[in-house]
């Protein structure tokens, strides 16, 4: 074929077009709305705490000193890396064995026949309901909160990988298969490529599960842990401490998100849509 | 010897809602060089008579022979097209084009090599690093020309490959495309619904008809190549078109 032309879609993508620097406009326009929204509901929540009168409601300032008091005493930072330590512990466990789980199902018919009954069943269940057994069996101590953290990962992120394989491309498999692939190049080199958007949606899902799971757990039973901190801070009405502690989960949690995206956008960049 | 021989095929597929005769005892020689478009409706079985020569289906009854070999599957000696171009999308063009390379073992810098020299007879030279995405239609259509032609196939088939393009675009991939078929000649079978199209690629149009799918006529073109607008516009095209046309639409 000849060089002569080249079609005028593929032009157009060379060039920013106005449409591209109004969507930049707009992203830049929508930082600045999330600056201005982050103070206005610092400003209202200060405003209901001192209109309230009620001393249980602490003011960002209550919160800030709290703040600066667990770290000084050293406490927050014990408990942030308890907390931290169980929940990645758990999640990659749980996504180590959810991803090549969910490959075999996708696969194998005998795994997915296996498997599939067990796991739709254990999906329905939150794993909190699981908790009480869990202690008889294996105390309050890390094994099993970690293992429940583990269950929760690798039931959500098993179903999404199983669905990544389900859902390759017929045709991609068939043009493997005629430039002369067998089946172990075509797992490898299509199958988990093609399904690496879903997985990371599973593992997204997974964090997600993982960190509700480790927070109800340590309120339930544990010596330290983020989850304690807040209950033991309920026992003595230090509602600044609590908040303190909702506040560290919500950053940790976004935080750890933040970064699976990150992971996830370098990895699946080559999407079509996003 | 032809080099490819489909003798007494018949396909039948067996659906929850019944039988369906997609193929019945169909017979075709295609000589070594030759340009041979199926052109027929929709279910006349064009599509399964391809996969049958690419190795994708077996007959359920008759005999596909590539190189007096039966076909037992899928090889790199028979490279497919598809119409939904099929590249890979998490590879660049070029990683595209020397992915059945790879699994050859061809060395590192023959495979580049390779890769570019195919990617510069569709004319996609530039956009070796792009990403599928990056490729309009037509370009990931040549992208995936060249992926095939790569692996030095003595067969190409082609299903319906231009039927996802816009009618300008497709005038000119059919010109490229025998552009670079004369440049590197290749046993081709191409599939298509476009009359026009059929006869201005081929060295002969084999007029299929459905339920059951058959051959009805085979029709020669003795048109030179290589072959441009006047061909196109010549009365000689005009009448092979009609005789096609007729032939396509009077078993619908």
């Amino acid at each position: 074929m000849s060089e002569r032309q080249v079609e005028p879609e593929a032009l157009t993508m060379a060039t920013p077009t106005a449409v591209a620097e109004d969507t930049e406009k707009g992203e830049r326009s929508l930082k600045g709305l999330y600056v201005i929204t982050f103070f206005l509901g610092i400003g209202i929540w200060t405003l209901s705490a001192v209109l309230s009168r009620n001393a249980l409601i602490p003011t960002p300032i209550d919160v800030i000193a709290s703040f600066g008091e667990l770290i000084a005493n050293g406490t927050l930072w014990g408990h942030t890396v308890t907390s931290l330590t169980r929940v990645t512990t758990g999640f990659l466990l749980g996504v180590a064995l959810a991803i090549p789980a969910g490959f075999l199902m996708g696969w194998y018919w005998l795994a997915r026949g296996l498997l599939e009954p067990w796991i739709q069943f254990f999906r329905t269940i939150p794993p909190l309901a699981l908790i009480p057994l869990v202690i008889v069996i294996l105390g309050i101590g890390e094994t099993a909160k970690i293992f429940v953290i583990f269950l929760a990962a690798f039931l959500s992120c098993v179903l999404a990988t199983f669905q990544g394989v389900r859902n390759v491309d017929v045709t991609l498999i068939n043009a493997a298969r005629v430039l002369g692939a067998k089946d172990l190049t075509i797992f490898t080199r299509v199958v988990i490529p093609a399904s690496t958007p879903f997985i990371f949606v599973g593992m997204r899902v997974a964090l997600g599960a993982s960190w509700a799971t480790l927070v109800a757990s340590e309120l339930i039973a544990a010596p330290t842990g983020l989850g304690r901190m807040m209950q033991q801070a309920a026992q003595f009405l230090q509602t600044d401490r609590i908040v303190v502690g909702i506040i560290m989960i919500g950053a940790l949690g976004f935080i750890m998100d933040r970064l699976l995206l990150l992971a996830e956008r370098r990895l699946t960049r080559w999407q079509e849509t996003r | 010897m032809a080099l490819i021989s489909i003798k007494d095929v018949t396909k039948i597929y067996n659906t929850e809602r019944g039988r369906t005769v997609s193929l019945d005892n169909v017979s075709l020689d295609v000589e070594q060089g030759e340009f041979i478009t199926l052109v027929g409706p929709s279910g006349c079985g064009k599509s399964t008579m391809l996969n049958l020569v690419g190795g994708l289906l077996m007959p359920t009854s008759g005999q596909v022979l590539v190189n007096d070999e039966p076909v037992k599957g899928p090889g790199p000696d028979r490279g497919v097209i598809f119409q939904q171009y099929a590249l890979f999308p998490w590879l660049t063009a070029q990683e595209n084009v020397e992915f059945g390379l790879r699994l050859q073992n061809v060395p590192k810098k023959e495979r580049a090599e390779r890769a570019m020299h195919y990617l510069s007879l569709v004319g996609l030279q530039d956009f070796a690093n792009a990403l599928p995405k990056e490729l309009s239609g037509g370009m990931k259509q040549r992208a995936a020309i060249a992926r095939a032609y790569a692996v030095h196939p003595s067969v190409l088939l082609m299903d319906e490959p231009f039927g996802a393009l816009d009618a300008l675009t497709r005038v000119q991939m059919q010109d490229d495309l025998l552009e670079t078929w004369e440049k590197e000649k290749r046993t081709v079978v191409f599939i298509t619904h476009d009359v026009d199209e059929a006869v201005y690629l081929a060295s002969r149009v084999v007029v299929m008809s459905p339920r059951p799918g058959r051959i009805s006529e085979i029709i020669d073109v003795p048109l030179a190549y290589p072959r441009g607008e006047e061909i196109r516009l010549s009365p000689e095209f005009a009448e092979i078109r009609a005789r096609v046309w007729r032939g396509v639409h009077h078993h619908e």
